[in-house]
């Protein structure tokens, strides 16, 4: 493992990272060993490409769809019931299994990307507005976590920095009257504020005293959780006036996202800012001495130590800018989405969806940009499956996870489908490099 | 060397080690700020009338009296010994460098008993501490055997996130089994296939693909979260009284035991459930500290090079510990559906997992420790329940938010650096 991670921090110092680079969280760095000249290279690079984190991510998204399918198809009624005389028409049940599998798979995609049943494409395309609606908080949630994960830190409190950012943001947004564009602006930085204090909490009790940030932020979701719902049913703190409900008032004009493409479209500014954090987050990671700094303790915090990095400093600002990223997909929610008032199941699951999210996209900015859209798909179109062929959207969460699941282990995917180890030679050839790759690679 | 010269000179001067003391300074704050706490709870917002404790409940219903006693002054009396006590905890750490854990516990004890009597005050209705206590333990079993669970996988190198998943997996197999069969014991054994099937995920891409434990654990609460509620949604619901109607485990109530006042009732008459919890715990503490197994299950968690170098098969050992800790785990998923609620219903477990975790790590990855943390959470989250239908002055969010505050300080106070197994949370990769 040492050589392993002396490798990582080396290729971390010089800011660049091949394709099939270590990875920090998931630990499925391989490690290329020196190129044989004999060898034929465009055969290489088909090896190479065949068993990469590109082509391993596209089968491991296959795969969880493929077992989706096994579950929609053995818990269909039609299936079990042609399944009843497989063996006098066997033909019956495969079309059962056919029909309900391309059936929930059509509407998923009709309900995320492109829905041919409408006349124009302005309302064709609606579905794929949608799932960048669903994205744009998982993105910047997503990139909250990733961050945290790079430093070596595990933000599981999405929830709870939500919920106080969503409170935050929410009562500049419905207590003042700003001129337009600030009080946008001053609703947002709240939002960030919220949720970066909420994070920051775990942050500062992690650097001071060591207190695990796993437990303190699973604990501080909870605190939130129940301050929240307490602030929302007290009249005079969080809650509308005039009503029993446990419900905010609703947002003013001025502090509401507009809409991106018009307002026959869900998907507002938020997206915007999505793309911009993204941004940022790949500048603050990649290219500020900060995001170093992150990396570094991230690596090893002990050769960081030694470095002359006050690690207690990195370890509070990794996780209030990580906070203040998930306070942002409150800020979604509550001046994009919801604008009519917020109850306390406003985060929506969104913070450990985000969890999968930062795996998915391995803790990039980028690949956690198209995981947060890959998933708002899955969100988007599970919603229209539920609706229009009655399977539960919950299948959702199963291929979601399996996917991350098959990704943070590519050997298991390698060998489903038979796919080279990067690197490795054929192994009539050269029998011996072969055995040495395989074992790096595991690492 | 030094030996043999020691040997020839025995007059020499005796070798004096110097002692490191290290002082923790984090107990008598922590100790101060709850006195200072109760200081302005119970005197400044303080509340009249009198208190009134019953000790009556259980089958046998012994008649015992009522203890009724003065609001004010009990919490006067209670939060001035309080005060003292924090003051003393600063001269015992400044004499004897440490302040013993029976002394907070003595501490902790006269705090929740001033809370008790300070929320029940102002001659509300009188608090019923048998309830409040069988209440108690009920809300404990499911933490205590995650506790349990998790402490066995840890301490032999895997870190177990996935205690929620494992909970929520027992409970759910033992529905669908138990109702439909119609036998609560192939209800339990189907929740302990469940939670072993759970650990067998953890353990493949834990231990065979090295993959981060934490994440793996992570995906798999969803994954499990999604499947329960796909096939709840899906299949149980559509003939729940087929699919979703286990009978209810029996109550035995131990002949002599449970006809003790107060005790009896809450520790004694109960289902087989808690019975075999009882016997886990006794049987985990005595497997880790005095058995070959448990020997060789720690020195995996520790230094797995060295019991490798020693012959133990660090995978092996992993692997089936790992199973272990899902068996018991999922035994306590079965108790949210066989023994209190009778029925499956989706995401029932409801994050009660990650505070078996917590316990784990208050408990410092001792069983008898993480036990005894699982039941405060559990008193914890009852008090709420008692203390609305007493009628008390606290907001219930409030009460429900206490045990995690209790962890959080614990974590960053009480327990402070928490040092784990060395090697959890770390793949063995033999070379």
């Amino acid at each position: 493992m040492s050589d392993d991670s002396g490798a990582q921090a080396s290729a971390a110092e010089t800011g660049t990272e091949a394709a099939g680079s270590a990875d920090v969280a998931l630990e499925t760095g391989s490690q290329v060993p020196p190129d044989d000249p004999n060898d034929n290279r465009w055969n290489d690079a088909l090896r190479q490409i065949l068993g990469g984190s590109f082509v391993i991510s596209i089968l491991a998204v296959v795969l969880a769809l493929i077992v989706g399918a096994i579950l929609i198809a053995v818990t269909d009624p039609g299936v079990q019931q042609a399944a009843g005389y497989f063996f006098s028409r066997p033909g019956d049940t495969f079309q059962a299994i056919w029909n309900v599998v391309s059936g929930a798979y059509s509407s998923l995609f009709q309900g995320a990307i492109y829905n041919f049943g409408r006349p124009t494409f302005s309302a064709g395309i609606r579905p794929f507005t949608d799932t960048l609606t669903y994205a744009t908080p998982l993105i910047v949630a997503g990139l909250g976590v990733g961050l945290g994960f790079r430093t070596g830190l595990f933000n599981i409190g999405g929830q709870g920095q939500m919920l106080i950012a969503a409170a935050f943001c929410g009562w500049i947004g419905w207590s003042f009257d700003l001129p337009p564009v600030l009080h946008l602006i001053v609703a947002i930085v709240a939002g960030f504020v919220g949720g970066a204090i909420w994070a920051g909490i775990a942050g500062v009790l992690k650097a001071r005293t060591g207190a695990h940030e796993v437990i303190v932020t699973i604990m501080l979701n909870w605190i939130a959780f129940y301050l929240i719902s307490y602030l929302l049913r007290t009249p005079g703190a969080l809650q509308e006036h005039g009503t029993n409900n446990p419900k905010s008032p609703a947002i003013l004009p001025n502090a509401i996202l507009p809409p991106l493409f018009g307002p026959q479209y869900q998907l507002h500014w938020g997206f915007v800012i999505s793309i911009a954090a993204t941004i940022v987050v790949w500048w603050l990671l990649e290219r500020s001495s900060l995001g170093f700094k992150f990396r570094a303790v991230g690596e090893n915090p002990n050769a960081a130590r030694v470095a002359g990095i006050s690690v207690k400093s990195v370890i509070i600002w990794a996780l209030v800018i990580s906070g203040g990223l998930v306070g942002l997909a409150a800020v979604d929610q509550v001046l994009g989405t919801t604008t009519g008032g917020f109850s306390s199941g406003i985060d929506a699951g969104i913070g450990f969806d985000a969890i999968t999210v930062a795996l998915l996209g391995r803790s990039r900015p980028i690949g956690i940009f198209v995981a947060g859209v890959l998933f708002g798909a899955f969100k988007a179109g599970g919603f229209l499956m539920q609706a229009a062929n009655n399977i539960p959207i919950d299948i959702v969460l199963v291929v979601q996870s399996l996917i991350v699941l098959f990704i943070a282990a590519p050997p298991l995917v390698r060998a489903i489908f038979r796919l080279p180890t990067p690197g490795s030679k054929p192994r009539t050839k050269t029998p011996a490099p072969t055995a040495t790759a395989e074992e790096a690679t595991a690492k | 060397m030094t030996t043999t010269t020691d040997h020839t000179i025995p007059d020499a001067a005796p070798i004096v080690l110097e002692k490191t003391v290290v002082k923790s300074w984090k107990t008598p704050i922590t100790l101060s700020i709850v006195a200072l706490l109760s200081i302005v709870l119970f005197i400044v917002f303080r509340r009249g009338g009198d208190t009134t404790f019953t000790f009556a409940g259980g089958r046998i219903a012994p008649s015992l009296p009522q203890l009724v006693v003065p609001t004010t002054l009990t919490c006067v009396i209670l939060t001035t010994l309080l005060a003292a006590m924090a003051a003393l905890s600063w001269w015992l750490l400044a004499r004897f460098a440490k302040v013993p854990l029976w002394y907070s516990s003595v501490f902790a004890f006269i705090f929740v008993v001033a809370f008790l009597t300070w929320a029940a005050g102002d001659n509300s209705r009188p608090l019923p501490i048998t309830s409040l206590l069988l209440g108690a333990v009920s809300l404990s079993v499911p933490y205590i055997f995650g506790a349990l669970g998790g402490v066995i996988s840890e301490r032999s190198g895997v870190v177990n996130i996935a205690i929620e998943g494992q909970l929520l997996a027992g409970a759910f197999l033992a529905a669908v089994v138990a109702s439909m069969t119609g036998s609560v014991w192939l209800g339990l054994v189907a929740a302990v296939v469940a939670g072993v099937l759970v650990s067998f995920i953890l353990a493949a891409f834990a231990i065979k693909y090295y993959v981060d434990q934490v994440i793996v654990g992570v995906v798999i609460n969803v994954l499990v979260l999604g499947l329960t509620n796909f096939f709840y949604s899906q299949v149980l619901a559509k003939d729940a009284s087929f699919l979703n109607d286990p009978p209810l485990l029996p109550s035995l109530p131990i002949p002599g035991l449970s006809a003790i006042p107060v005790i009896g009732p809450v520790l004694f008459d109960q289902s087989i459930i808690v019975y075999l919890m009882y016997i886990a715990v006794a049987a985990v503490y005595i497997g880790l500290f005095h058995t070959r197994w448990g020997l060789r299950l720690r020195s995996v968690g520790e230094h797995p090079q060295a019991a490798d170098t020693v012959g133990i098969n660090v995978t092996g050992t992993r692997f089936w510990n790992v199973s272990l800790a899902g068996a018991i785990v999922g035994l306590g998923g079965a108790y949210f559906t066989l023994g209190s609620v009778g029925s499956f219903s989706e995401d029932m477990t409801g994050g009660q997992g990650y505070i078996a975790l917590a316990a784990v790590i208050f408990g410092r990855w001792d069983p008898i420790r993480a036990t005894l943390a699982a039941l405060l959470f559990g008193f914890a989250s009852n008090l709420q329940y008692t203390l609305a239908a007493v009628g008390s002055p606290v907001p219930s969010e409030f009460l429900l938010m206490l045990p995690y505050v209790v962890t959080i300080l614990a974590v960053a106070g009480f327990v402070g650096y928490v040092r784990g197994p060395a090697a959890s949370g770390k793949p063995y990769i033999k070379s």
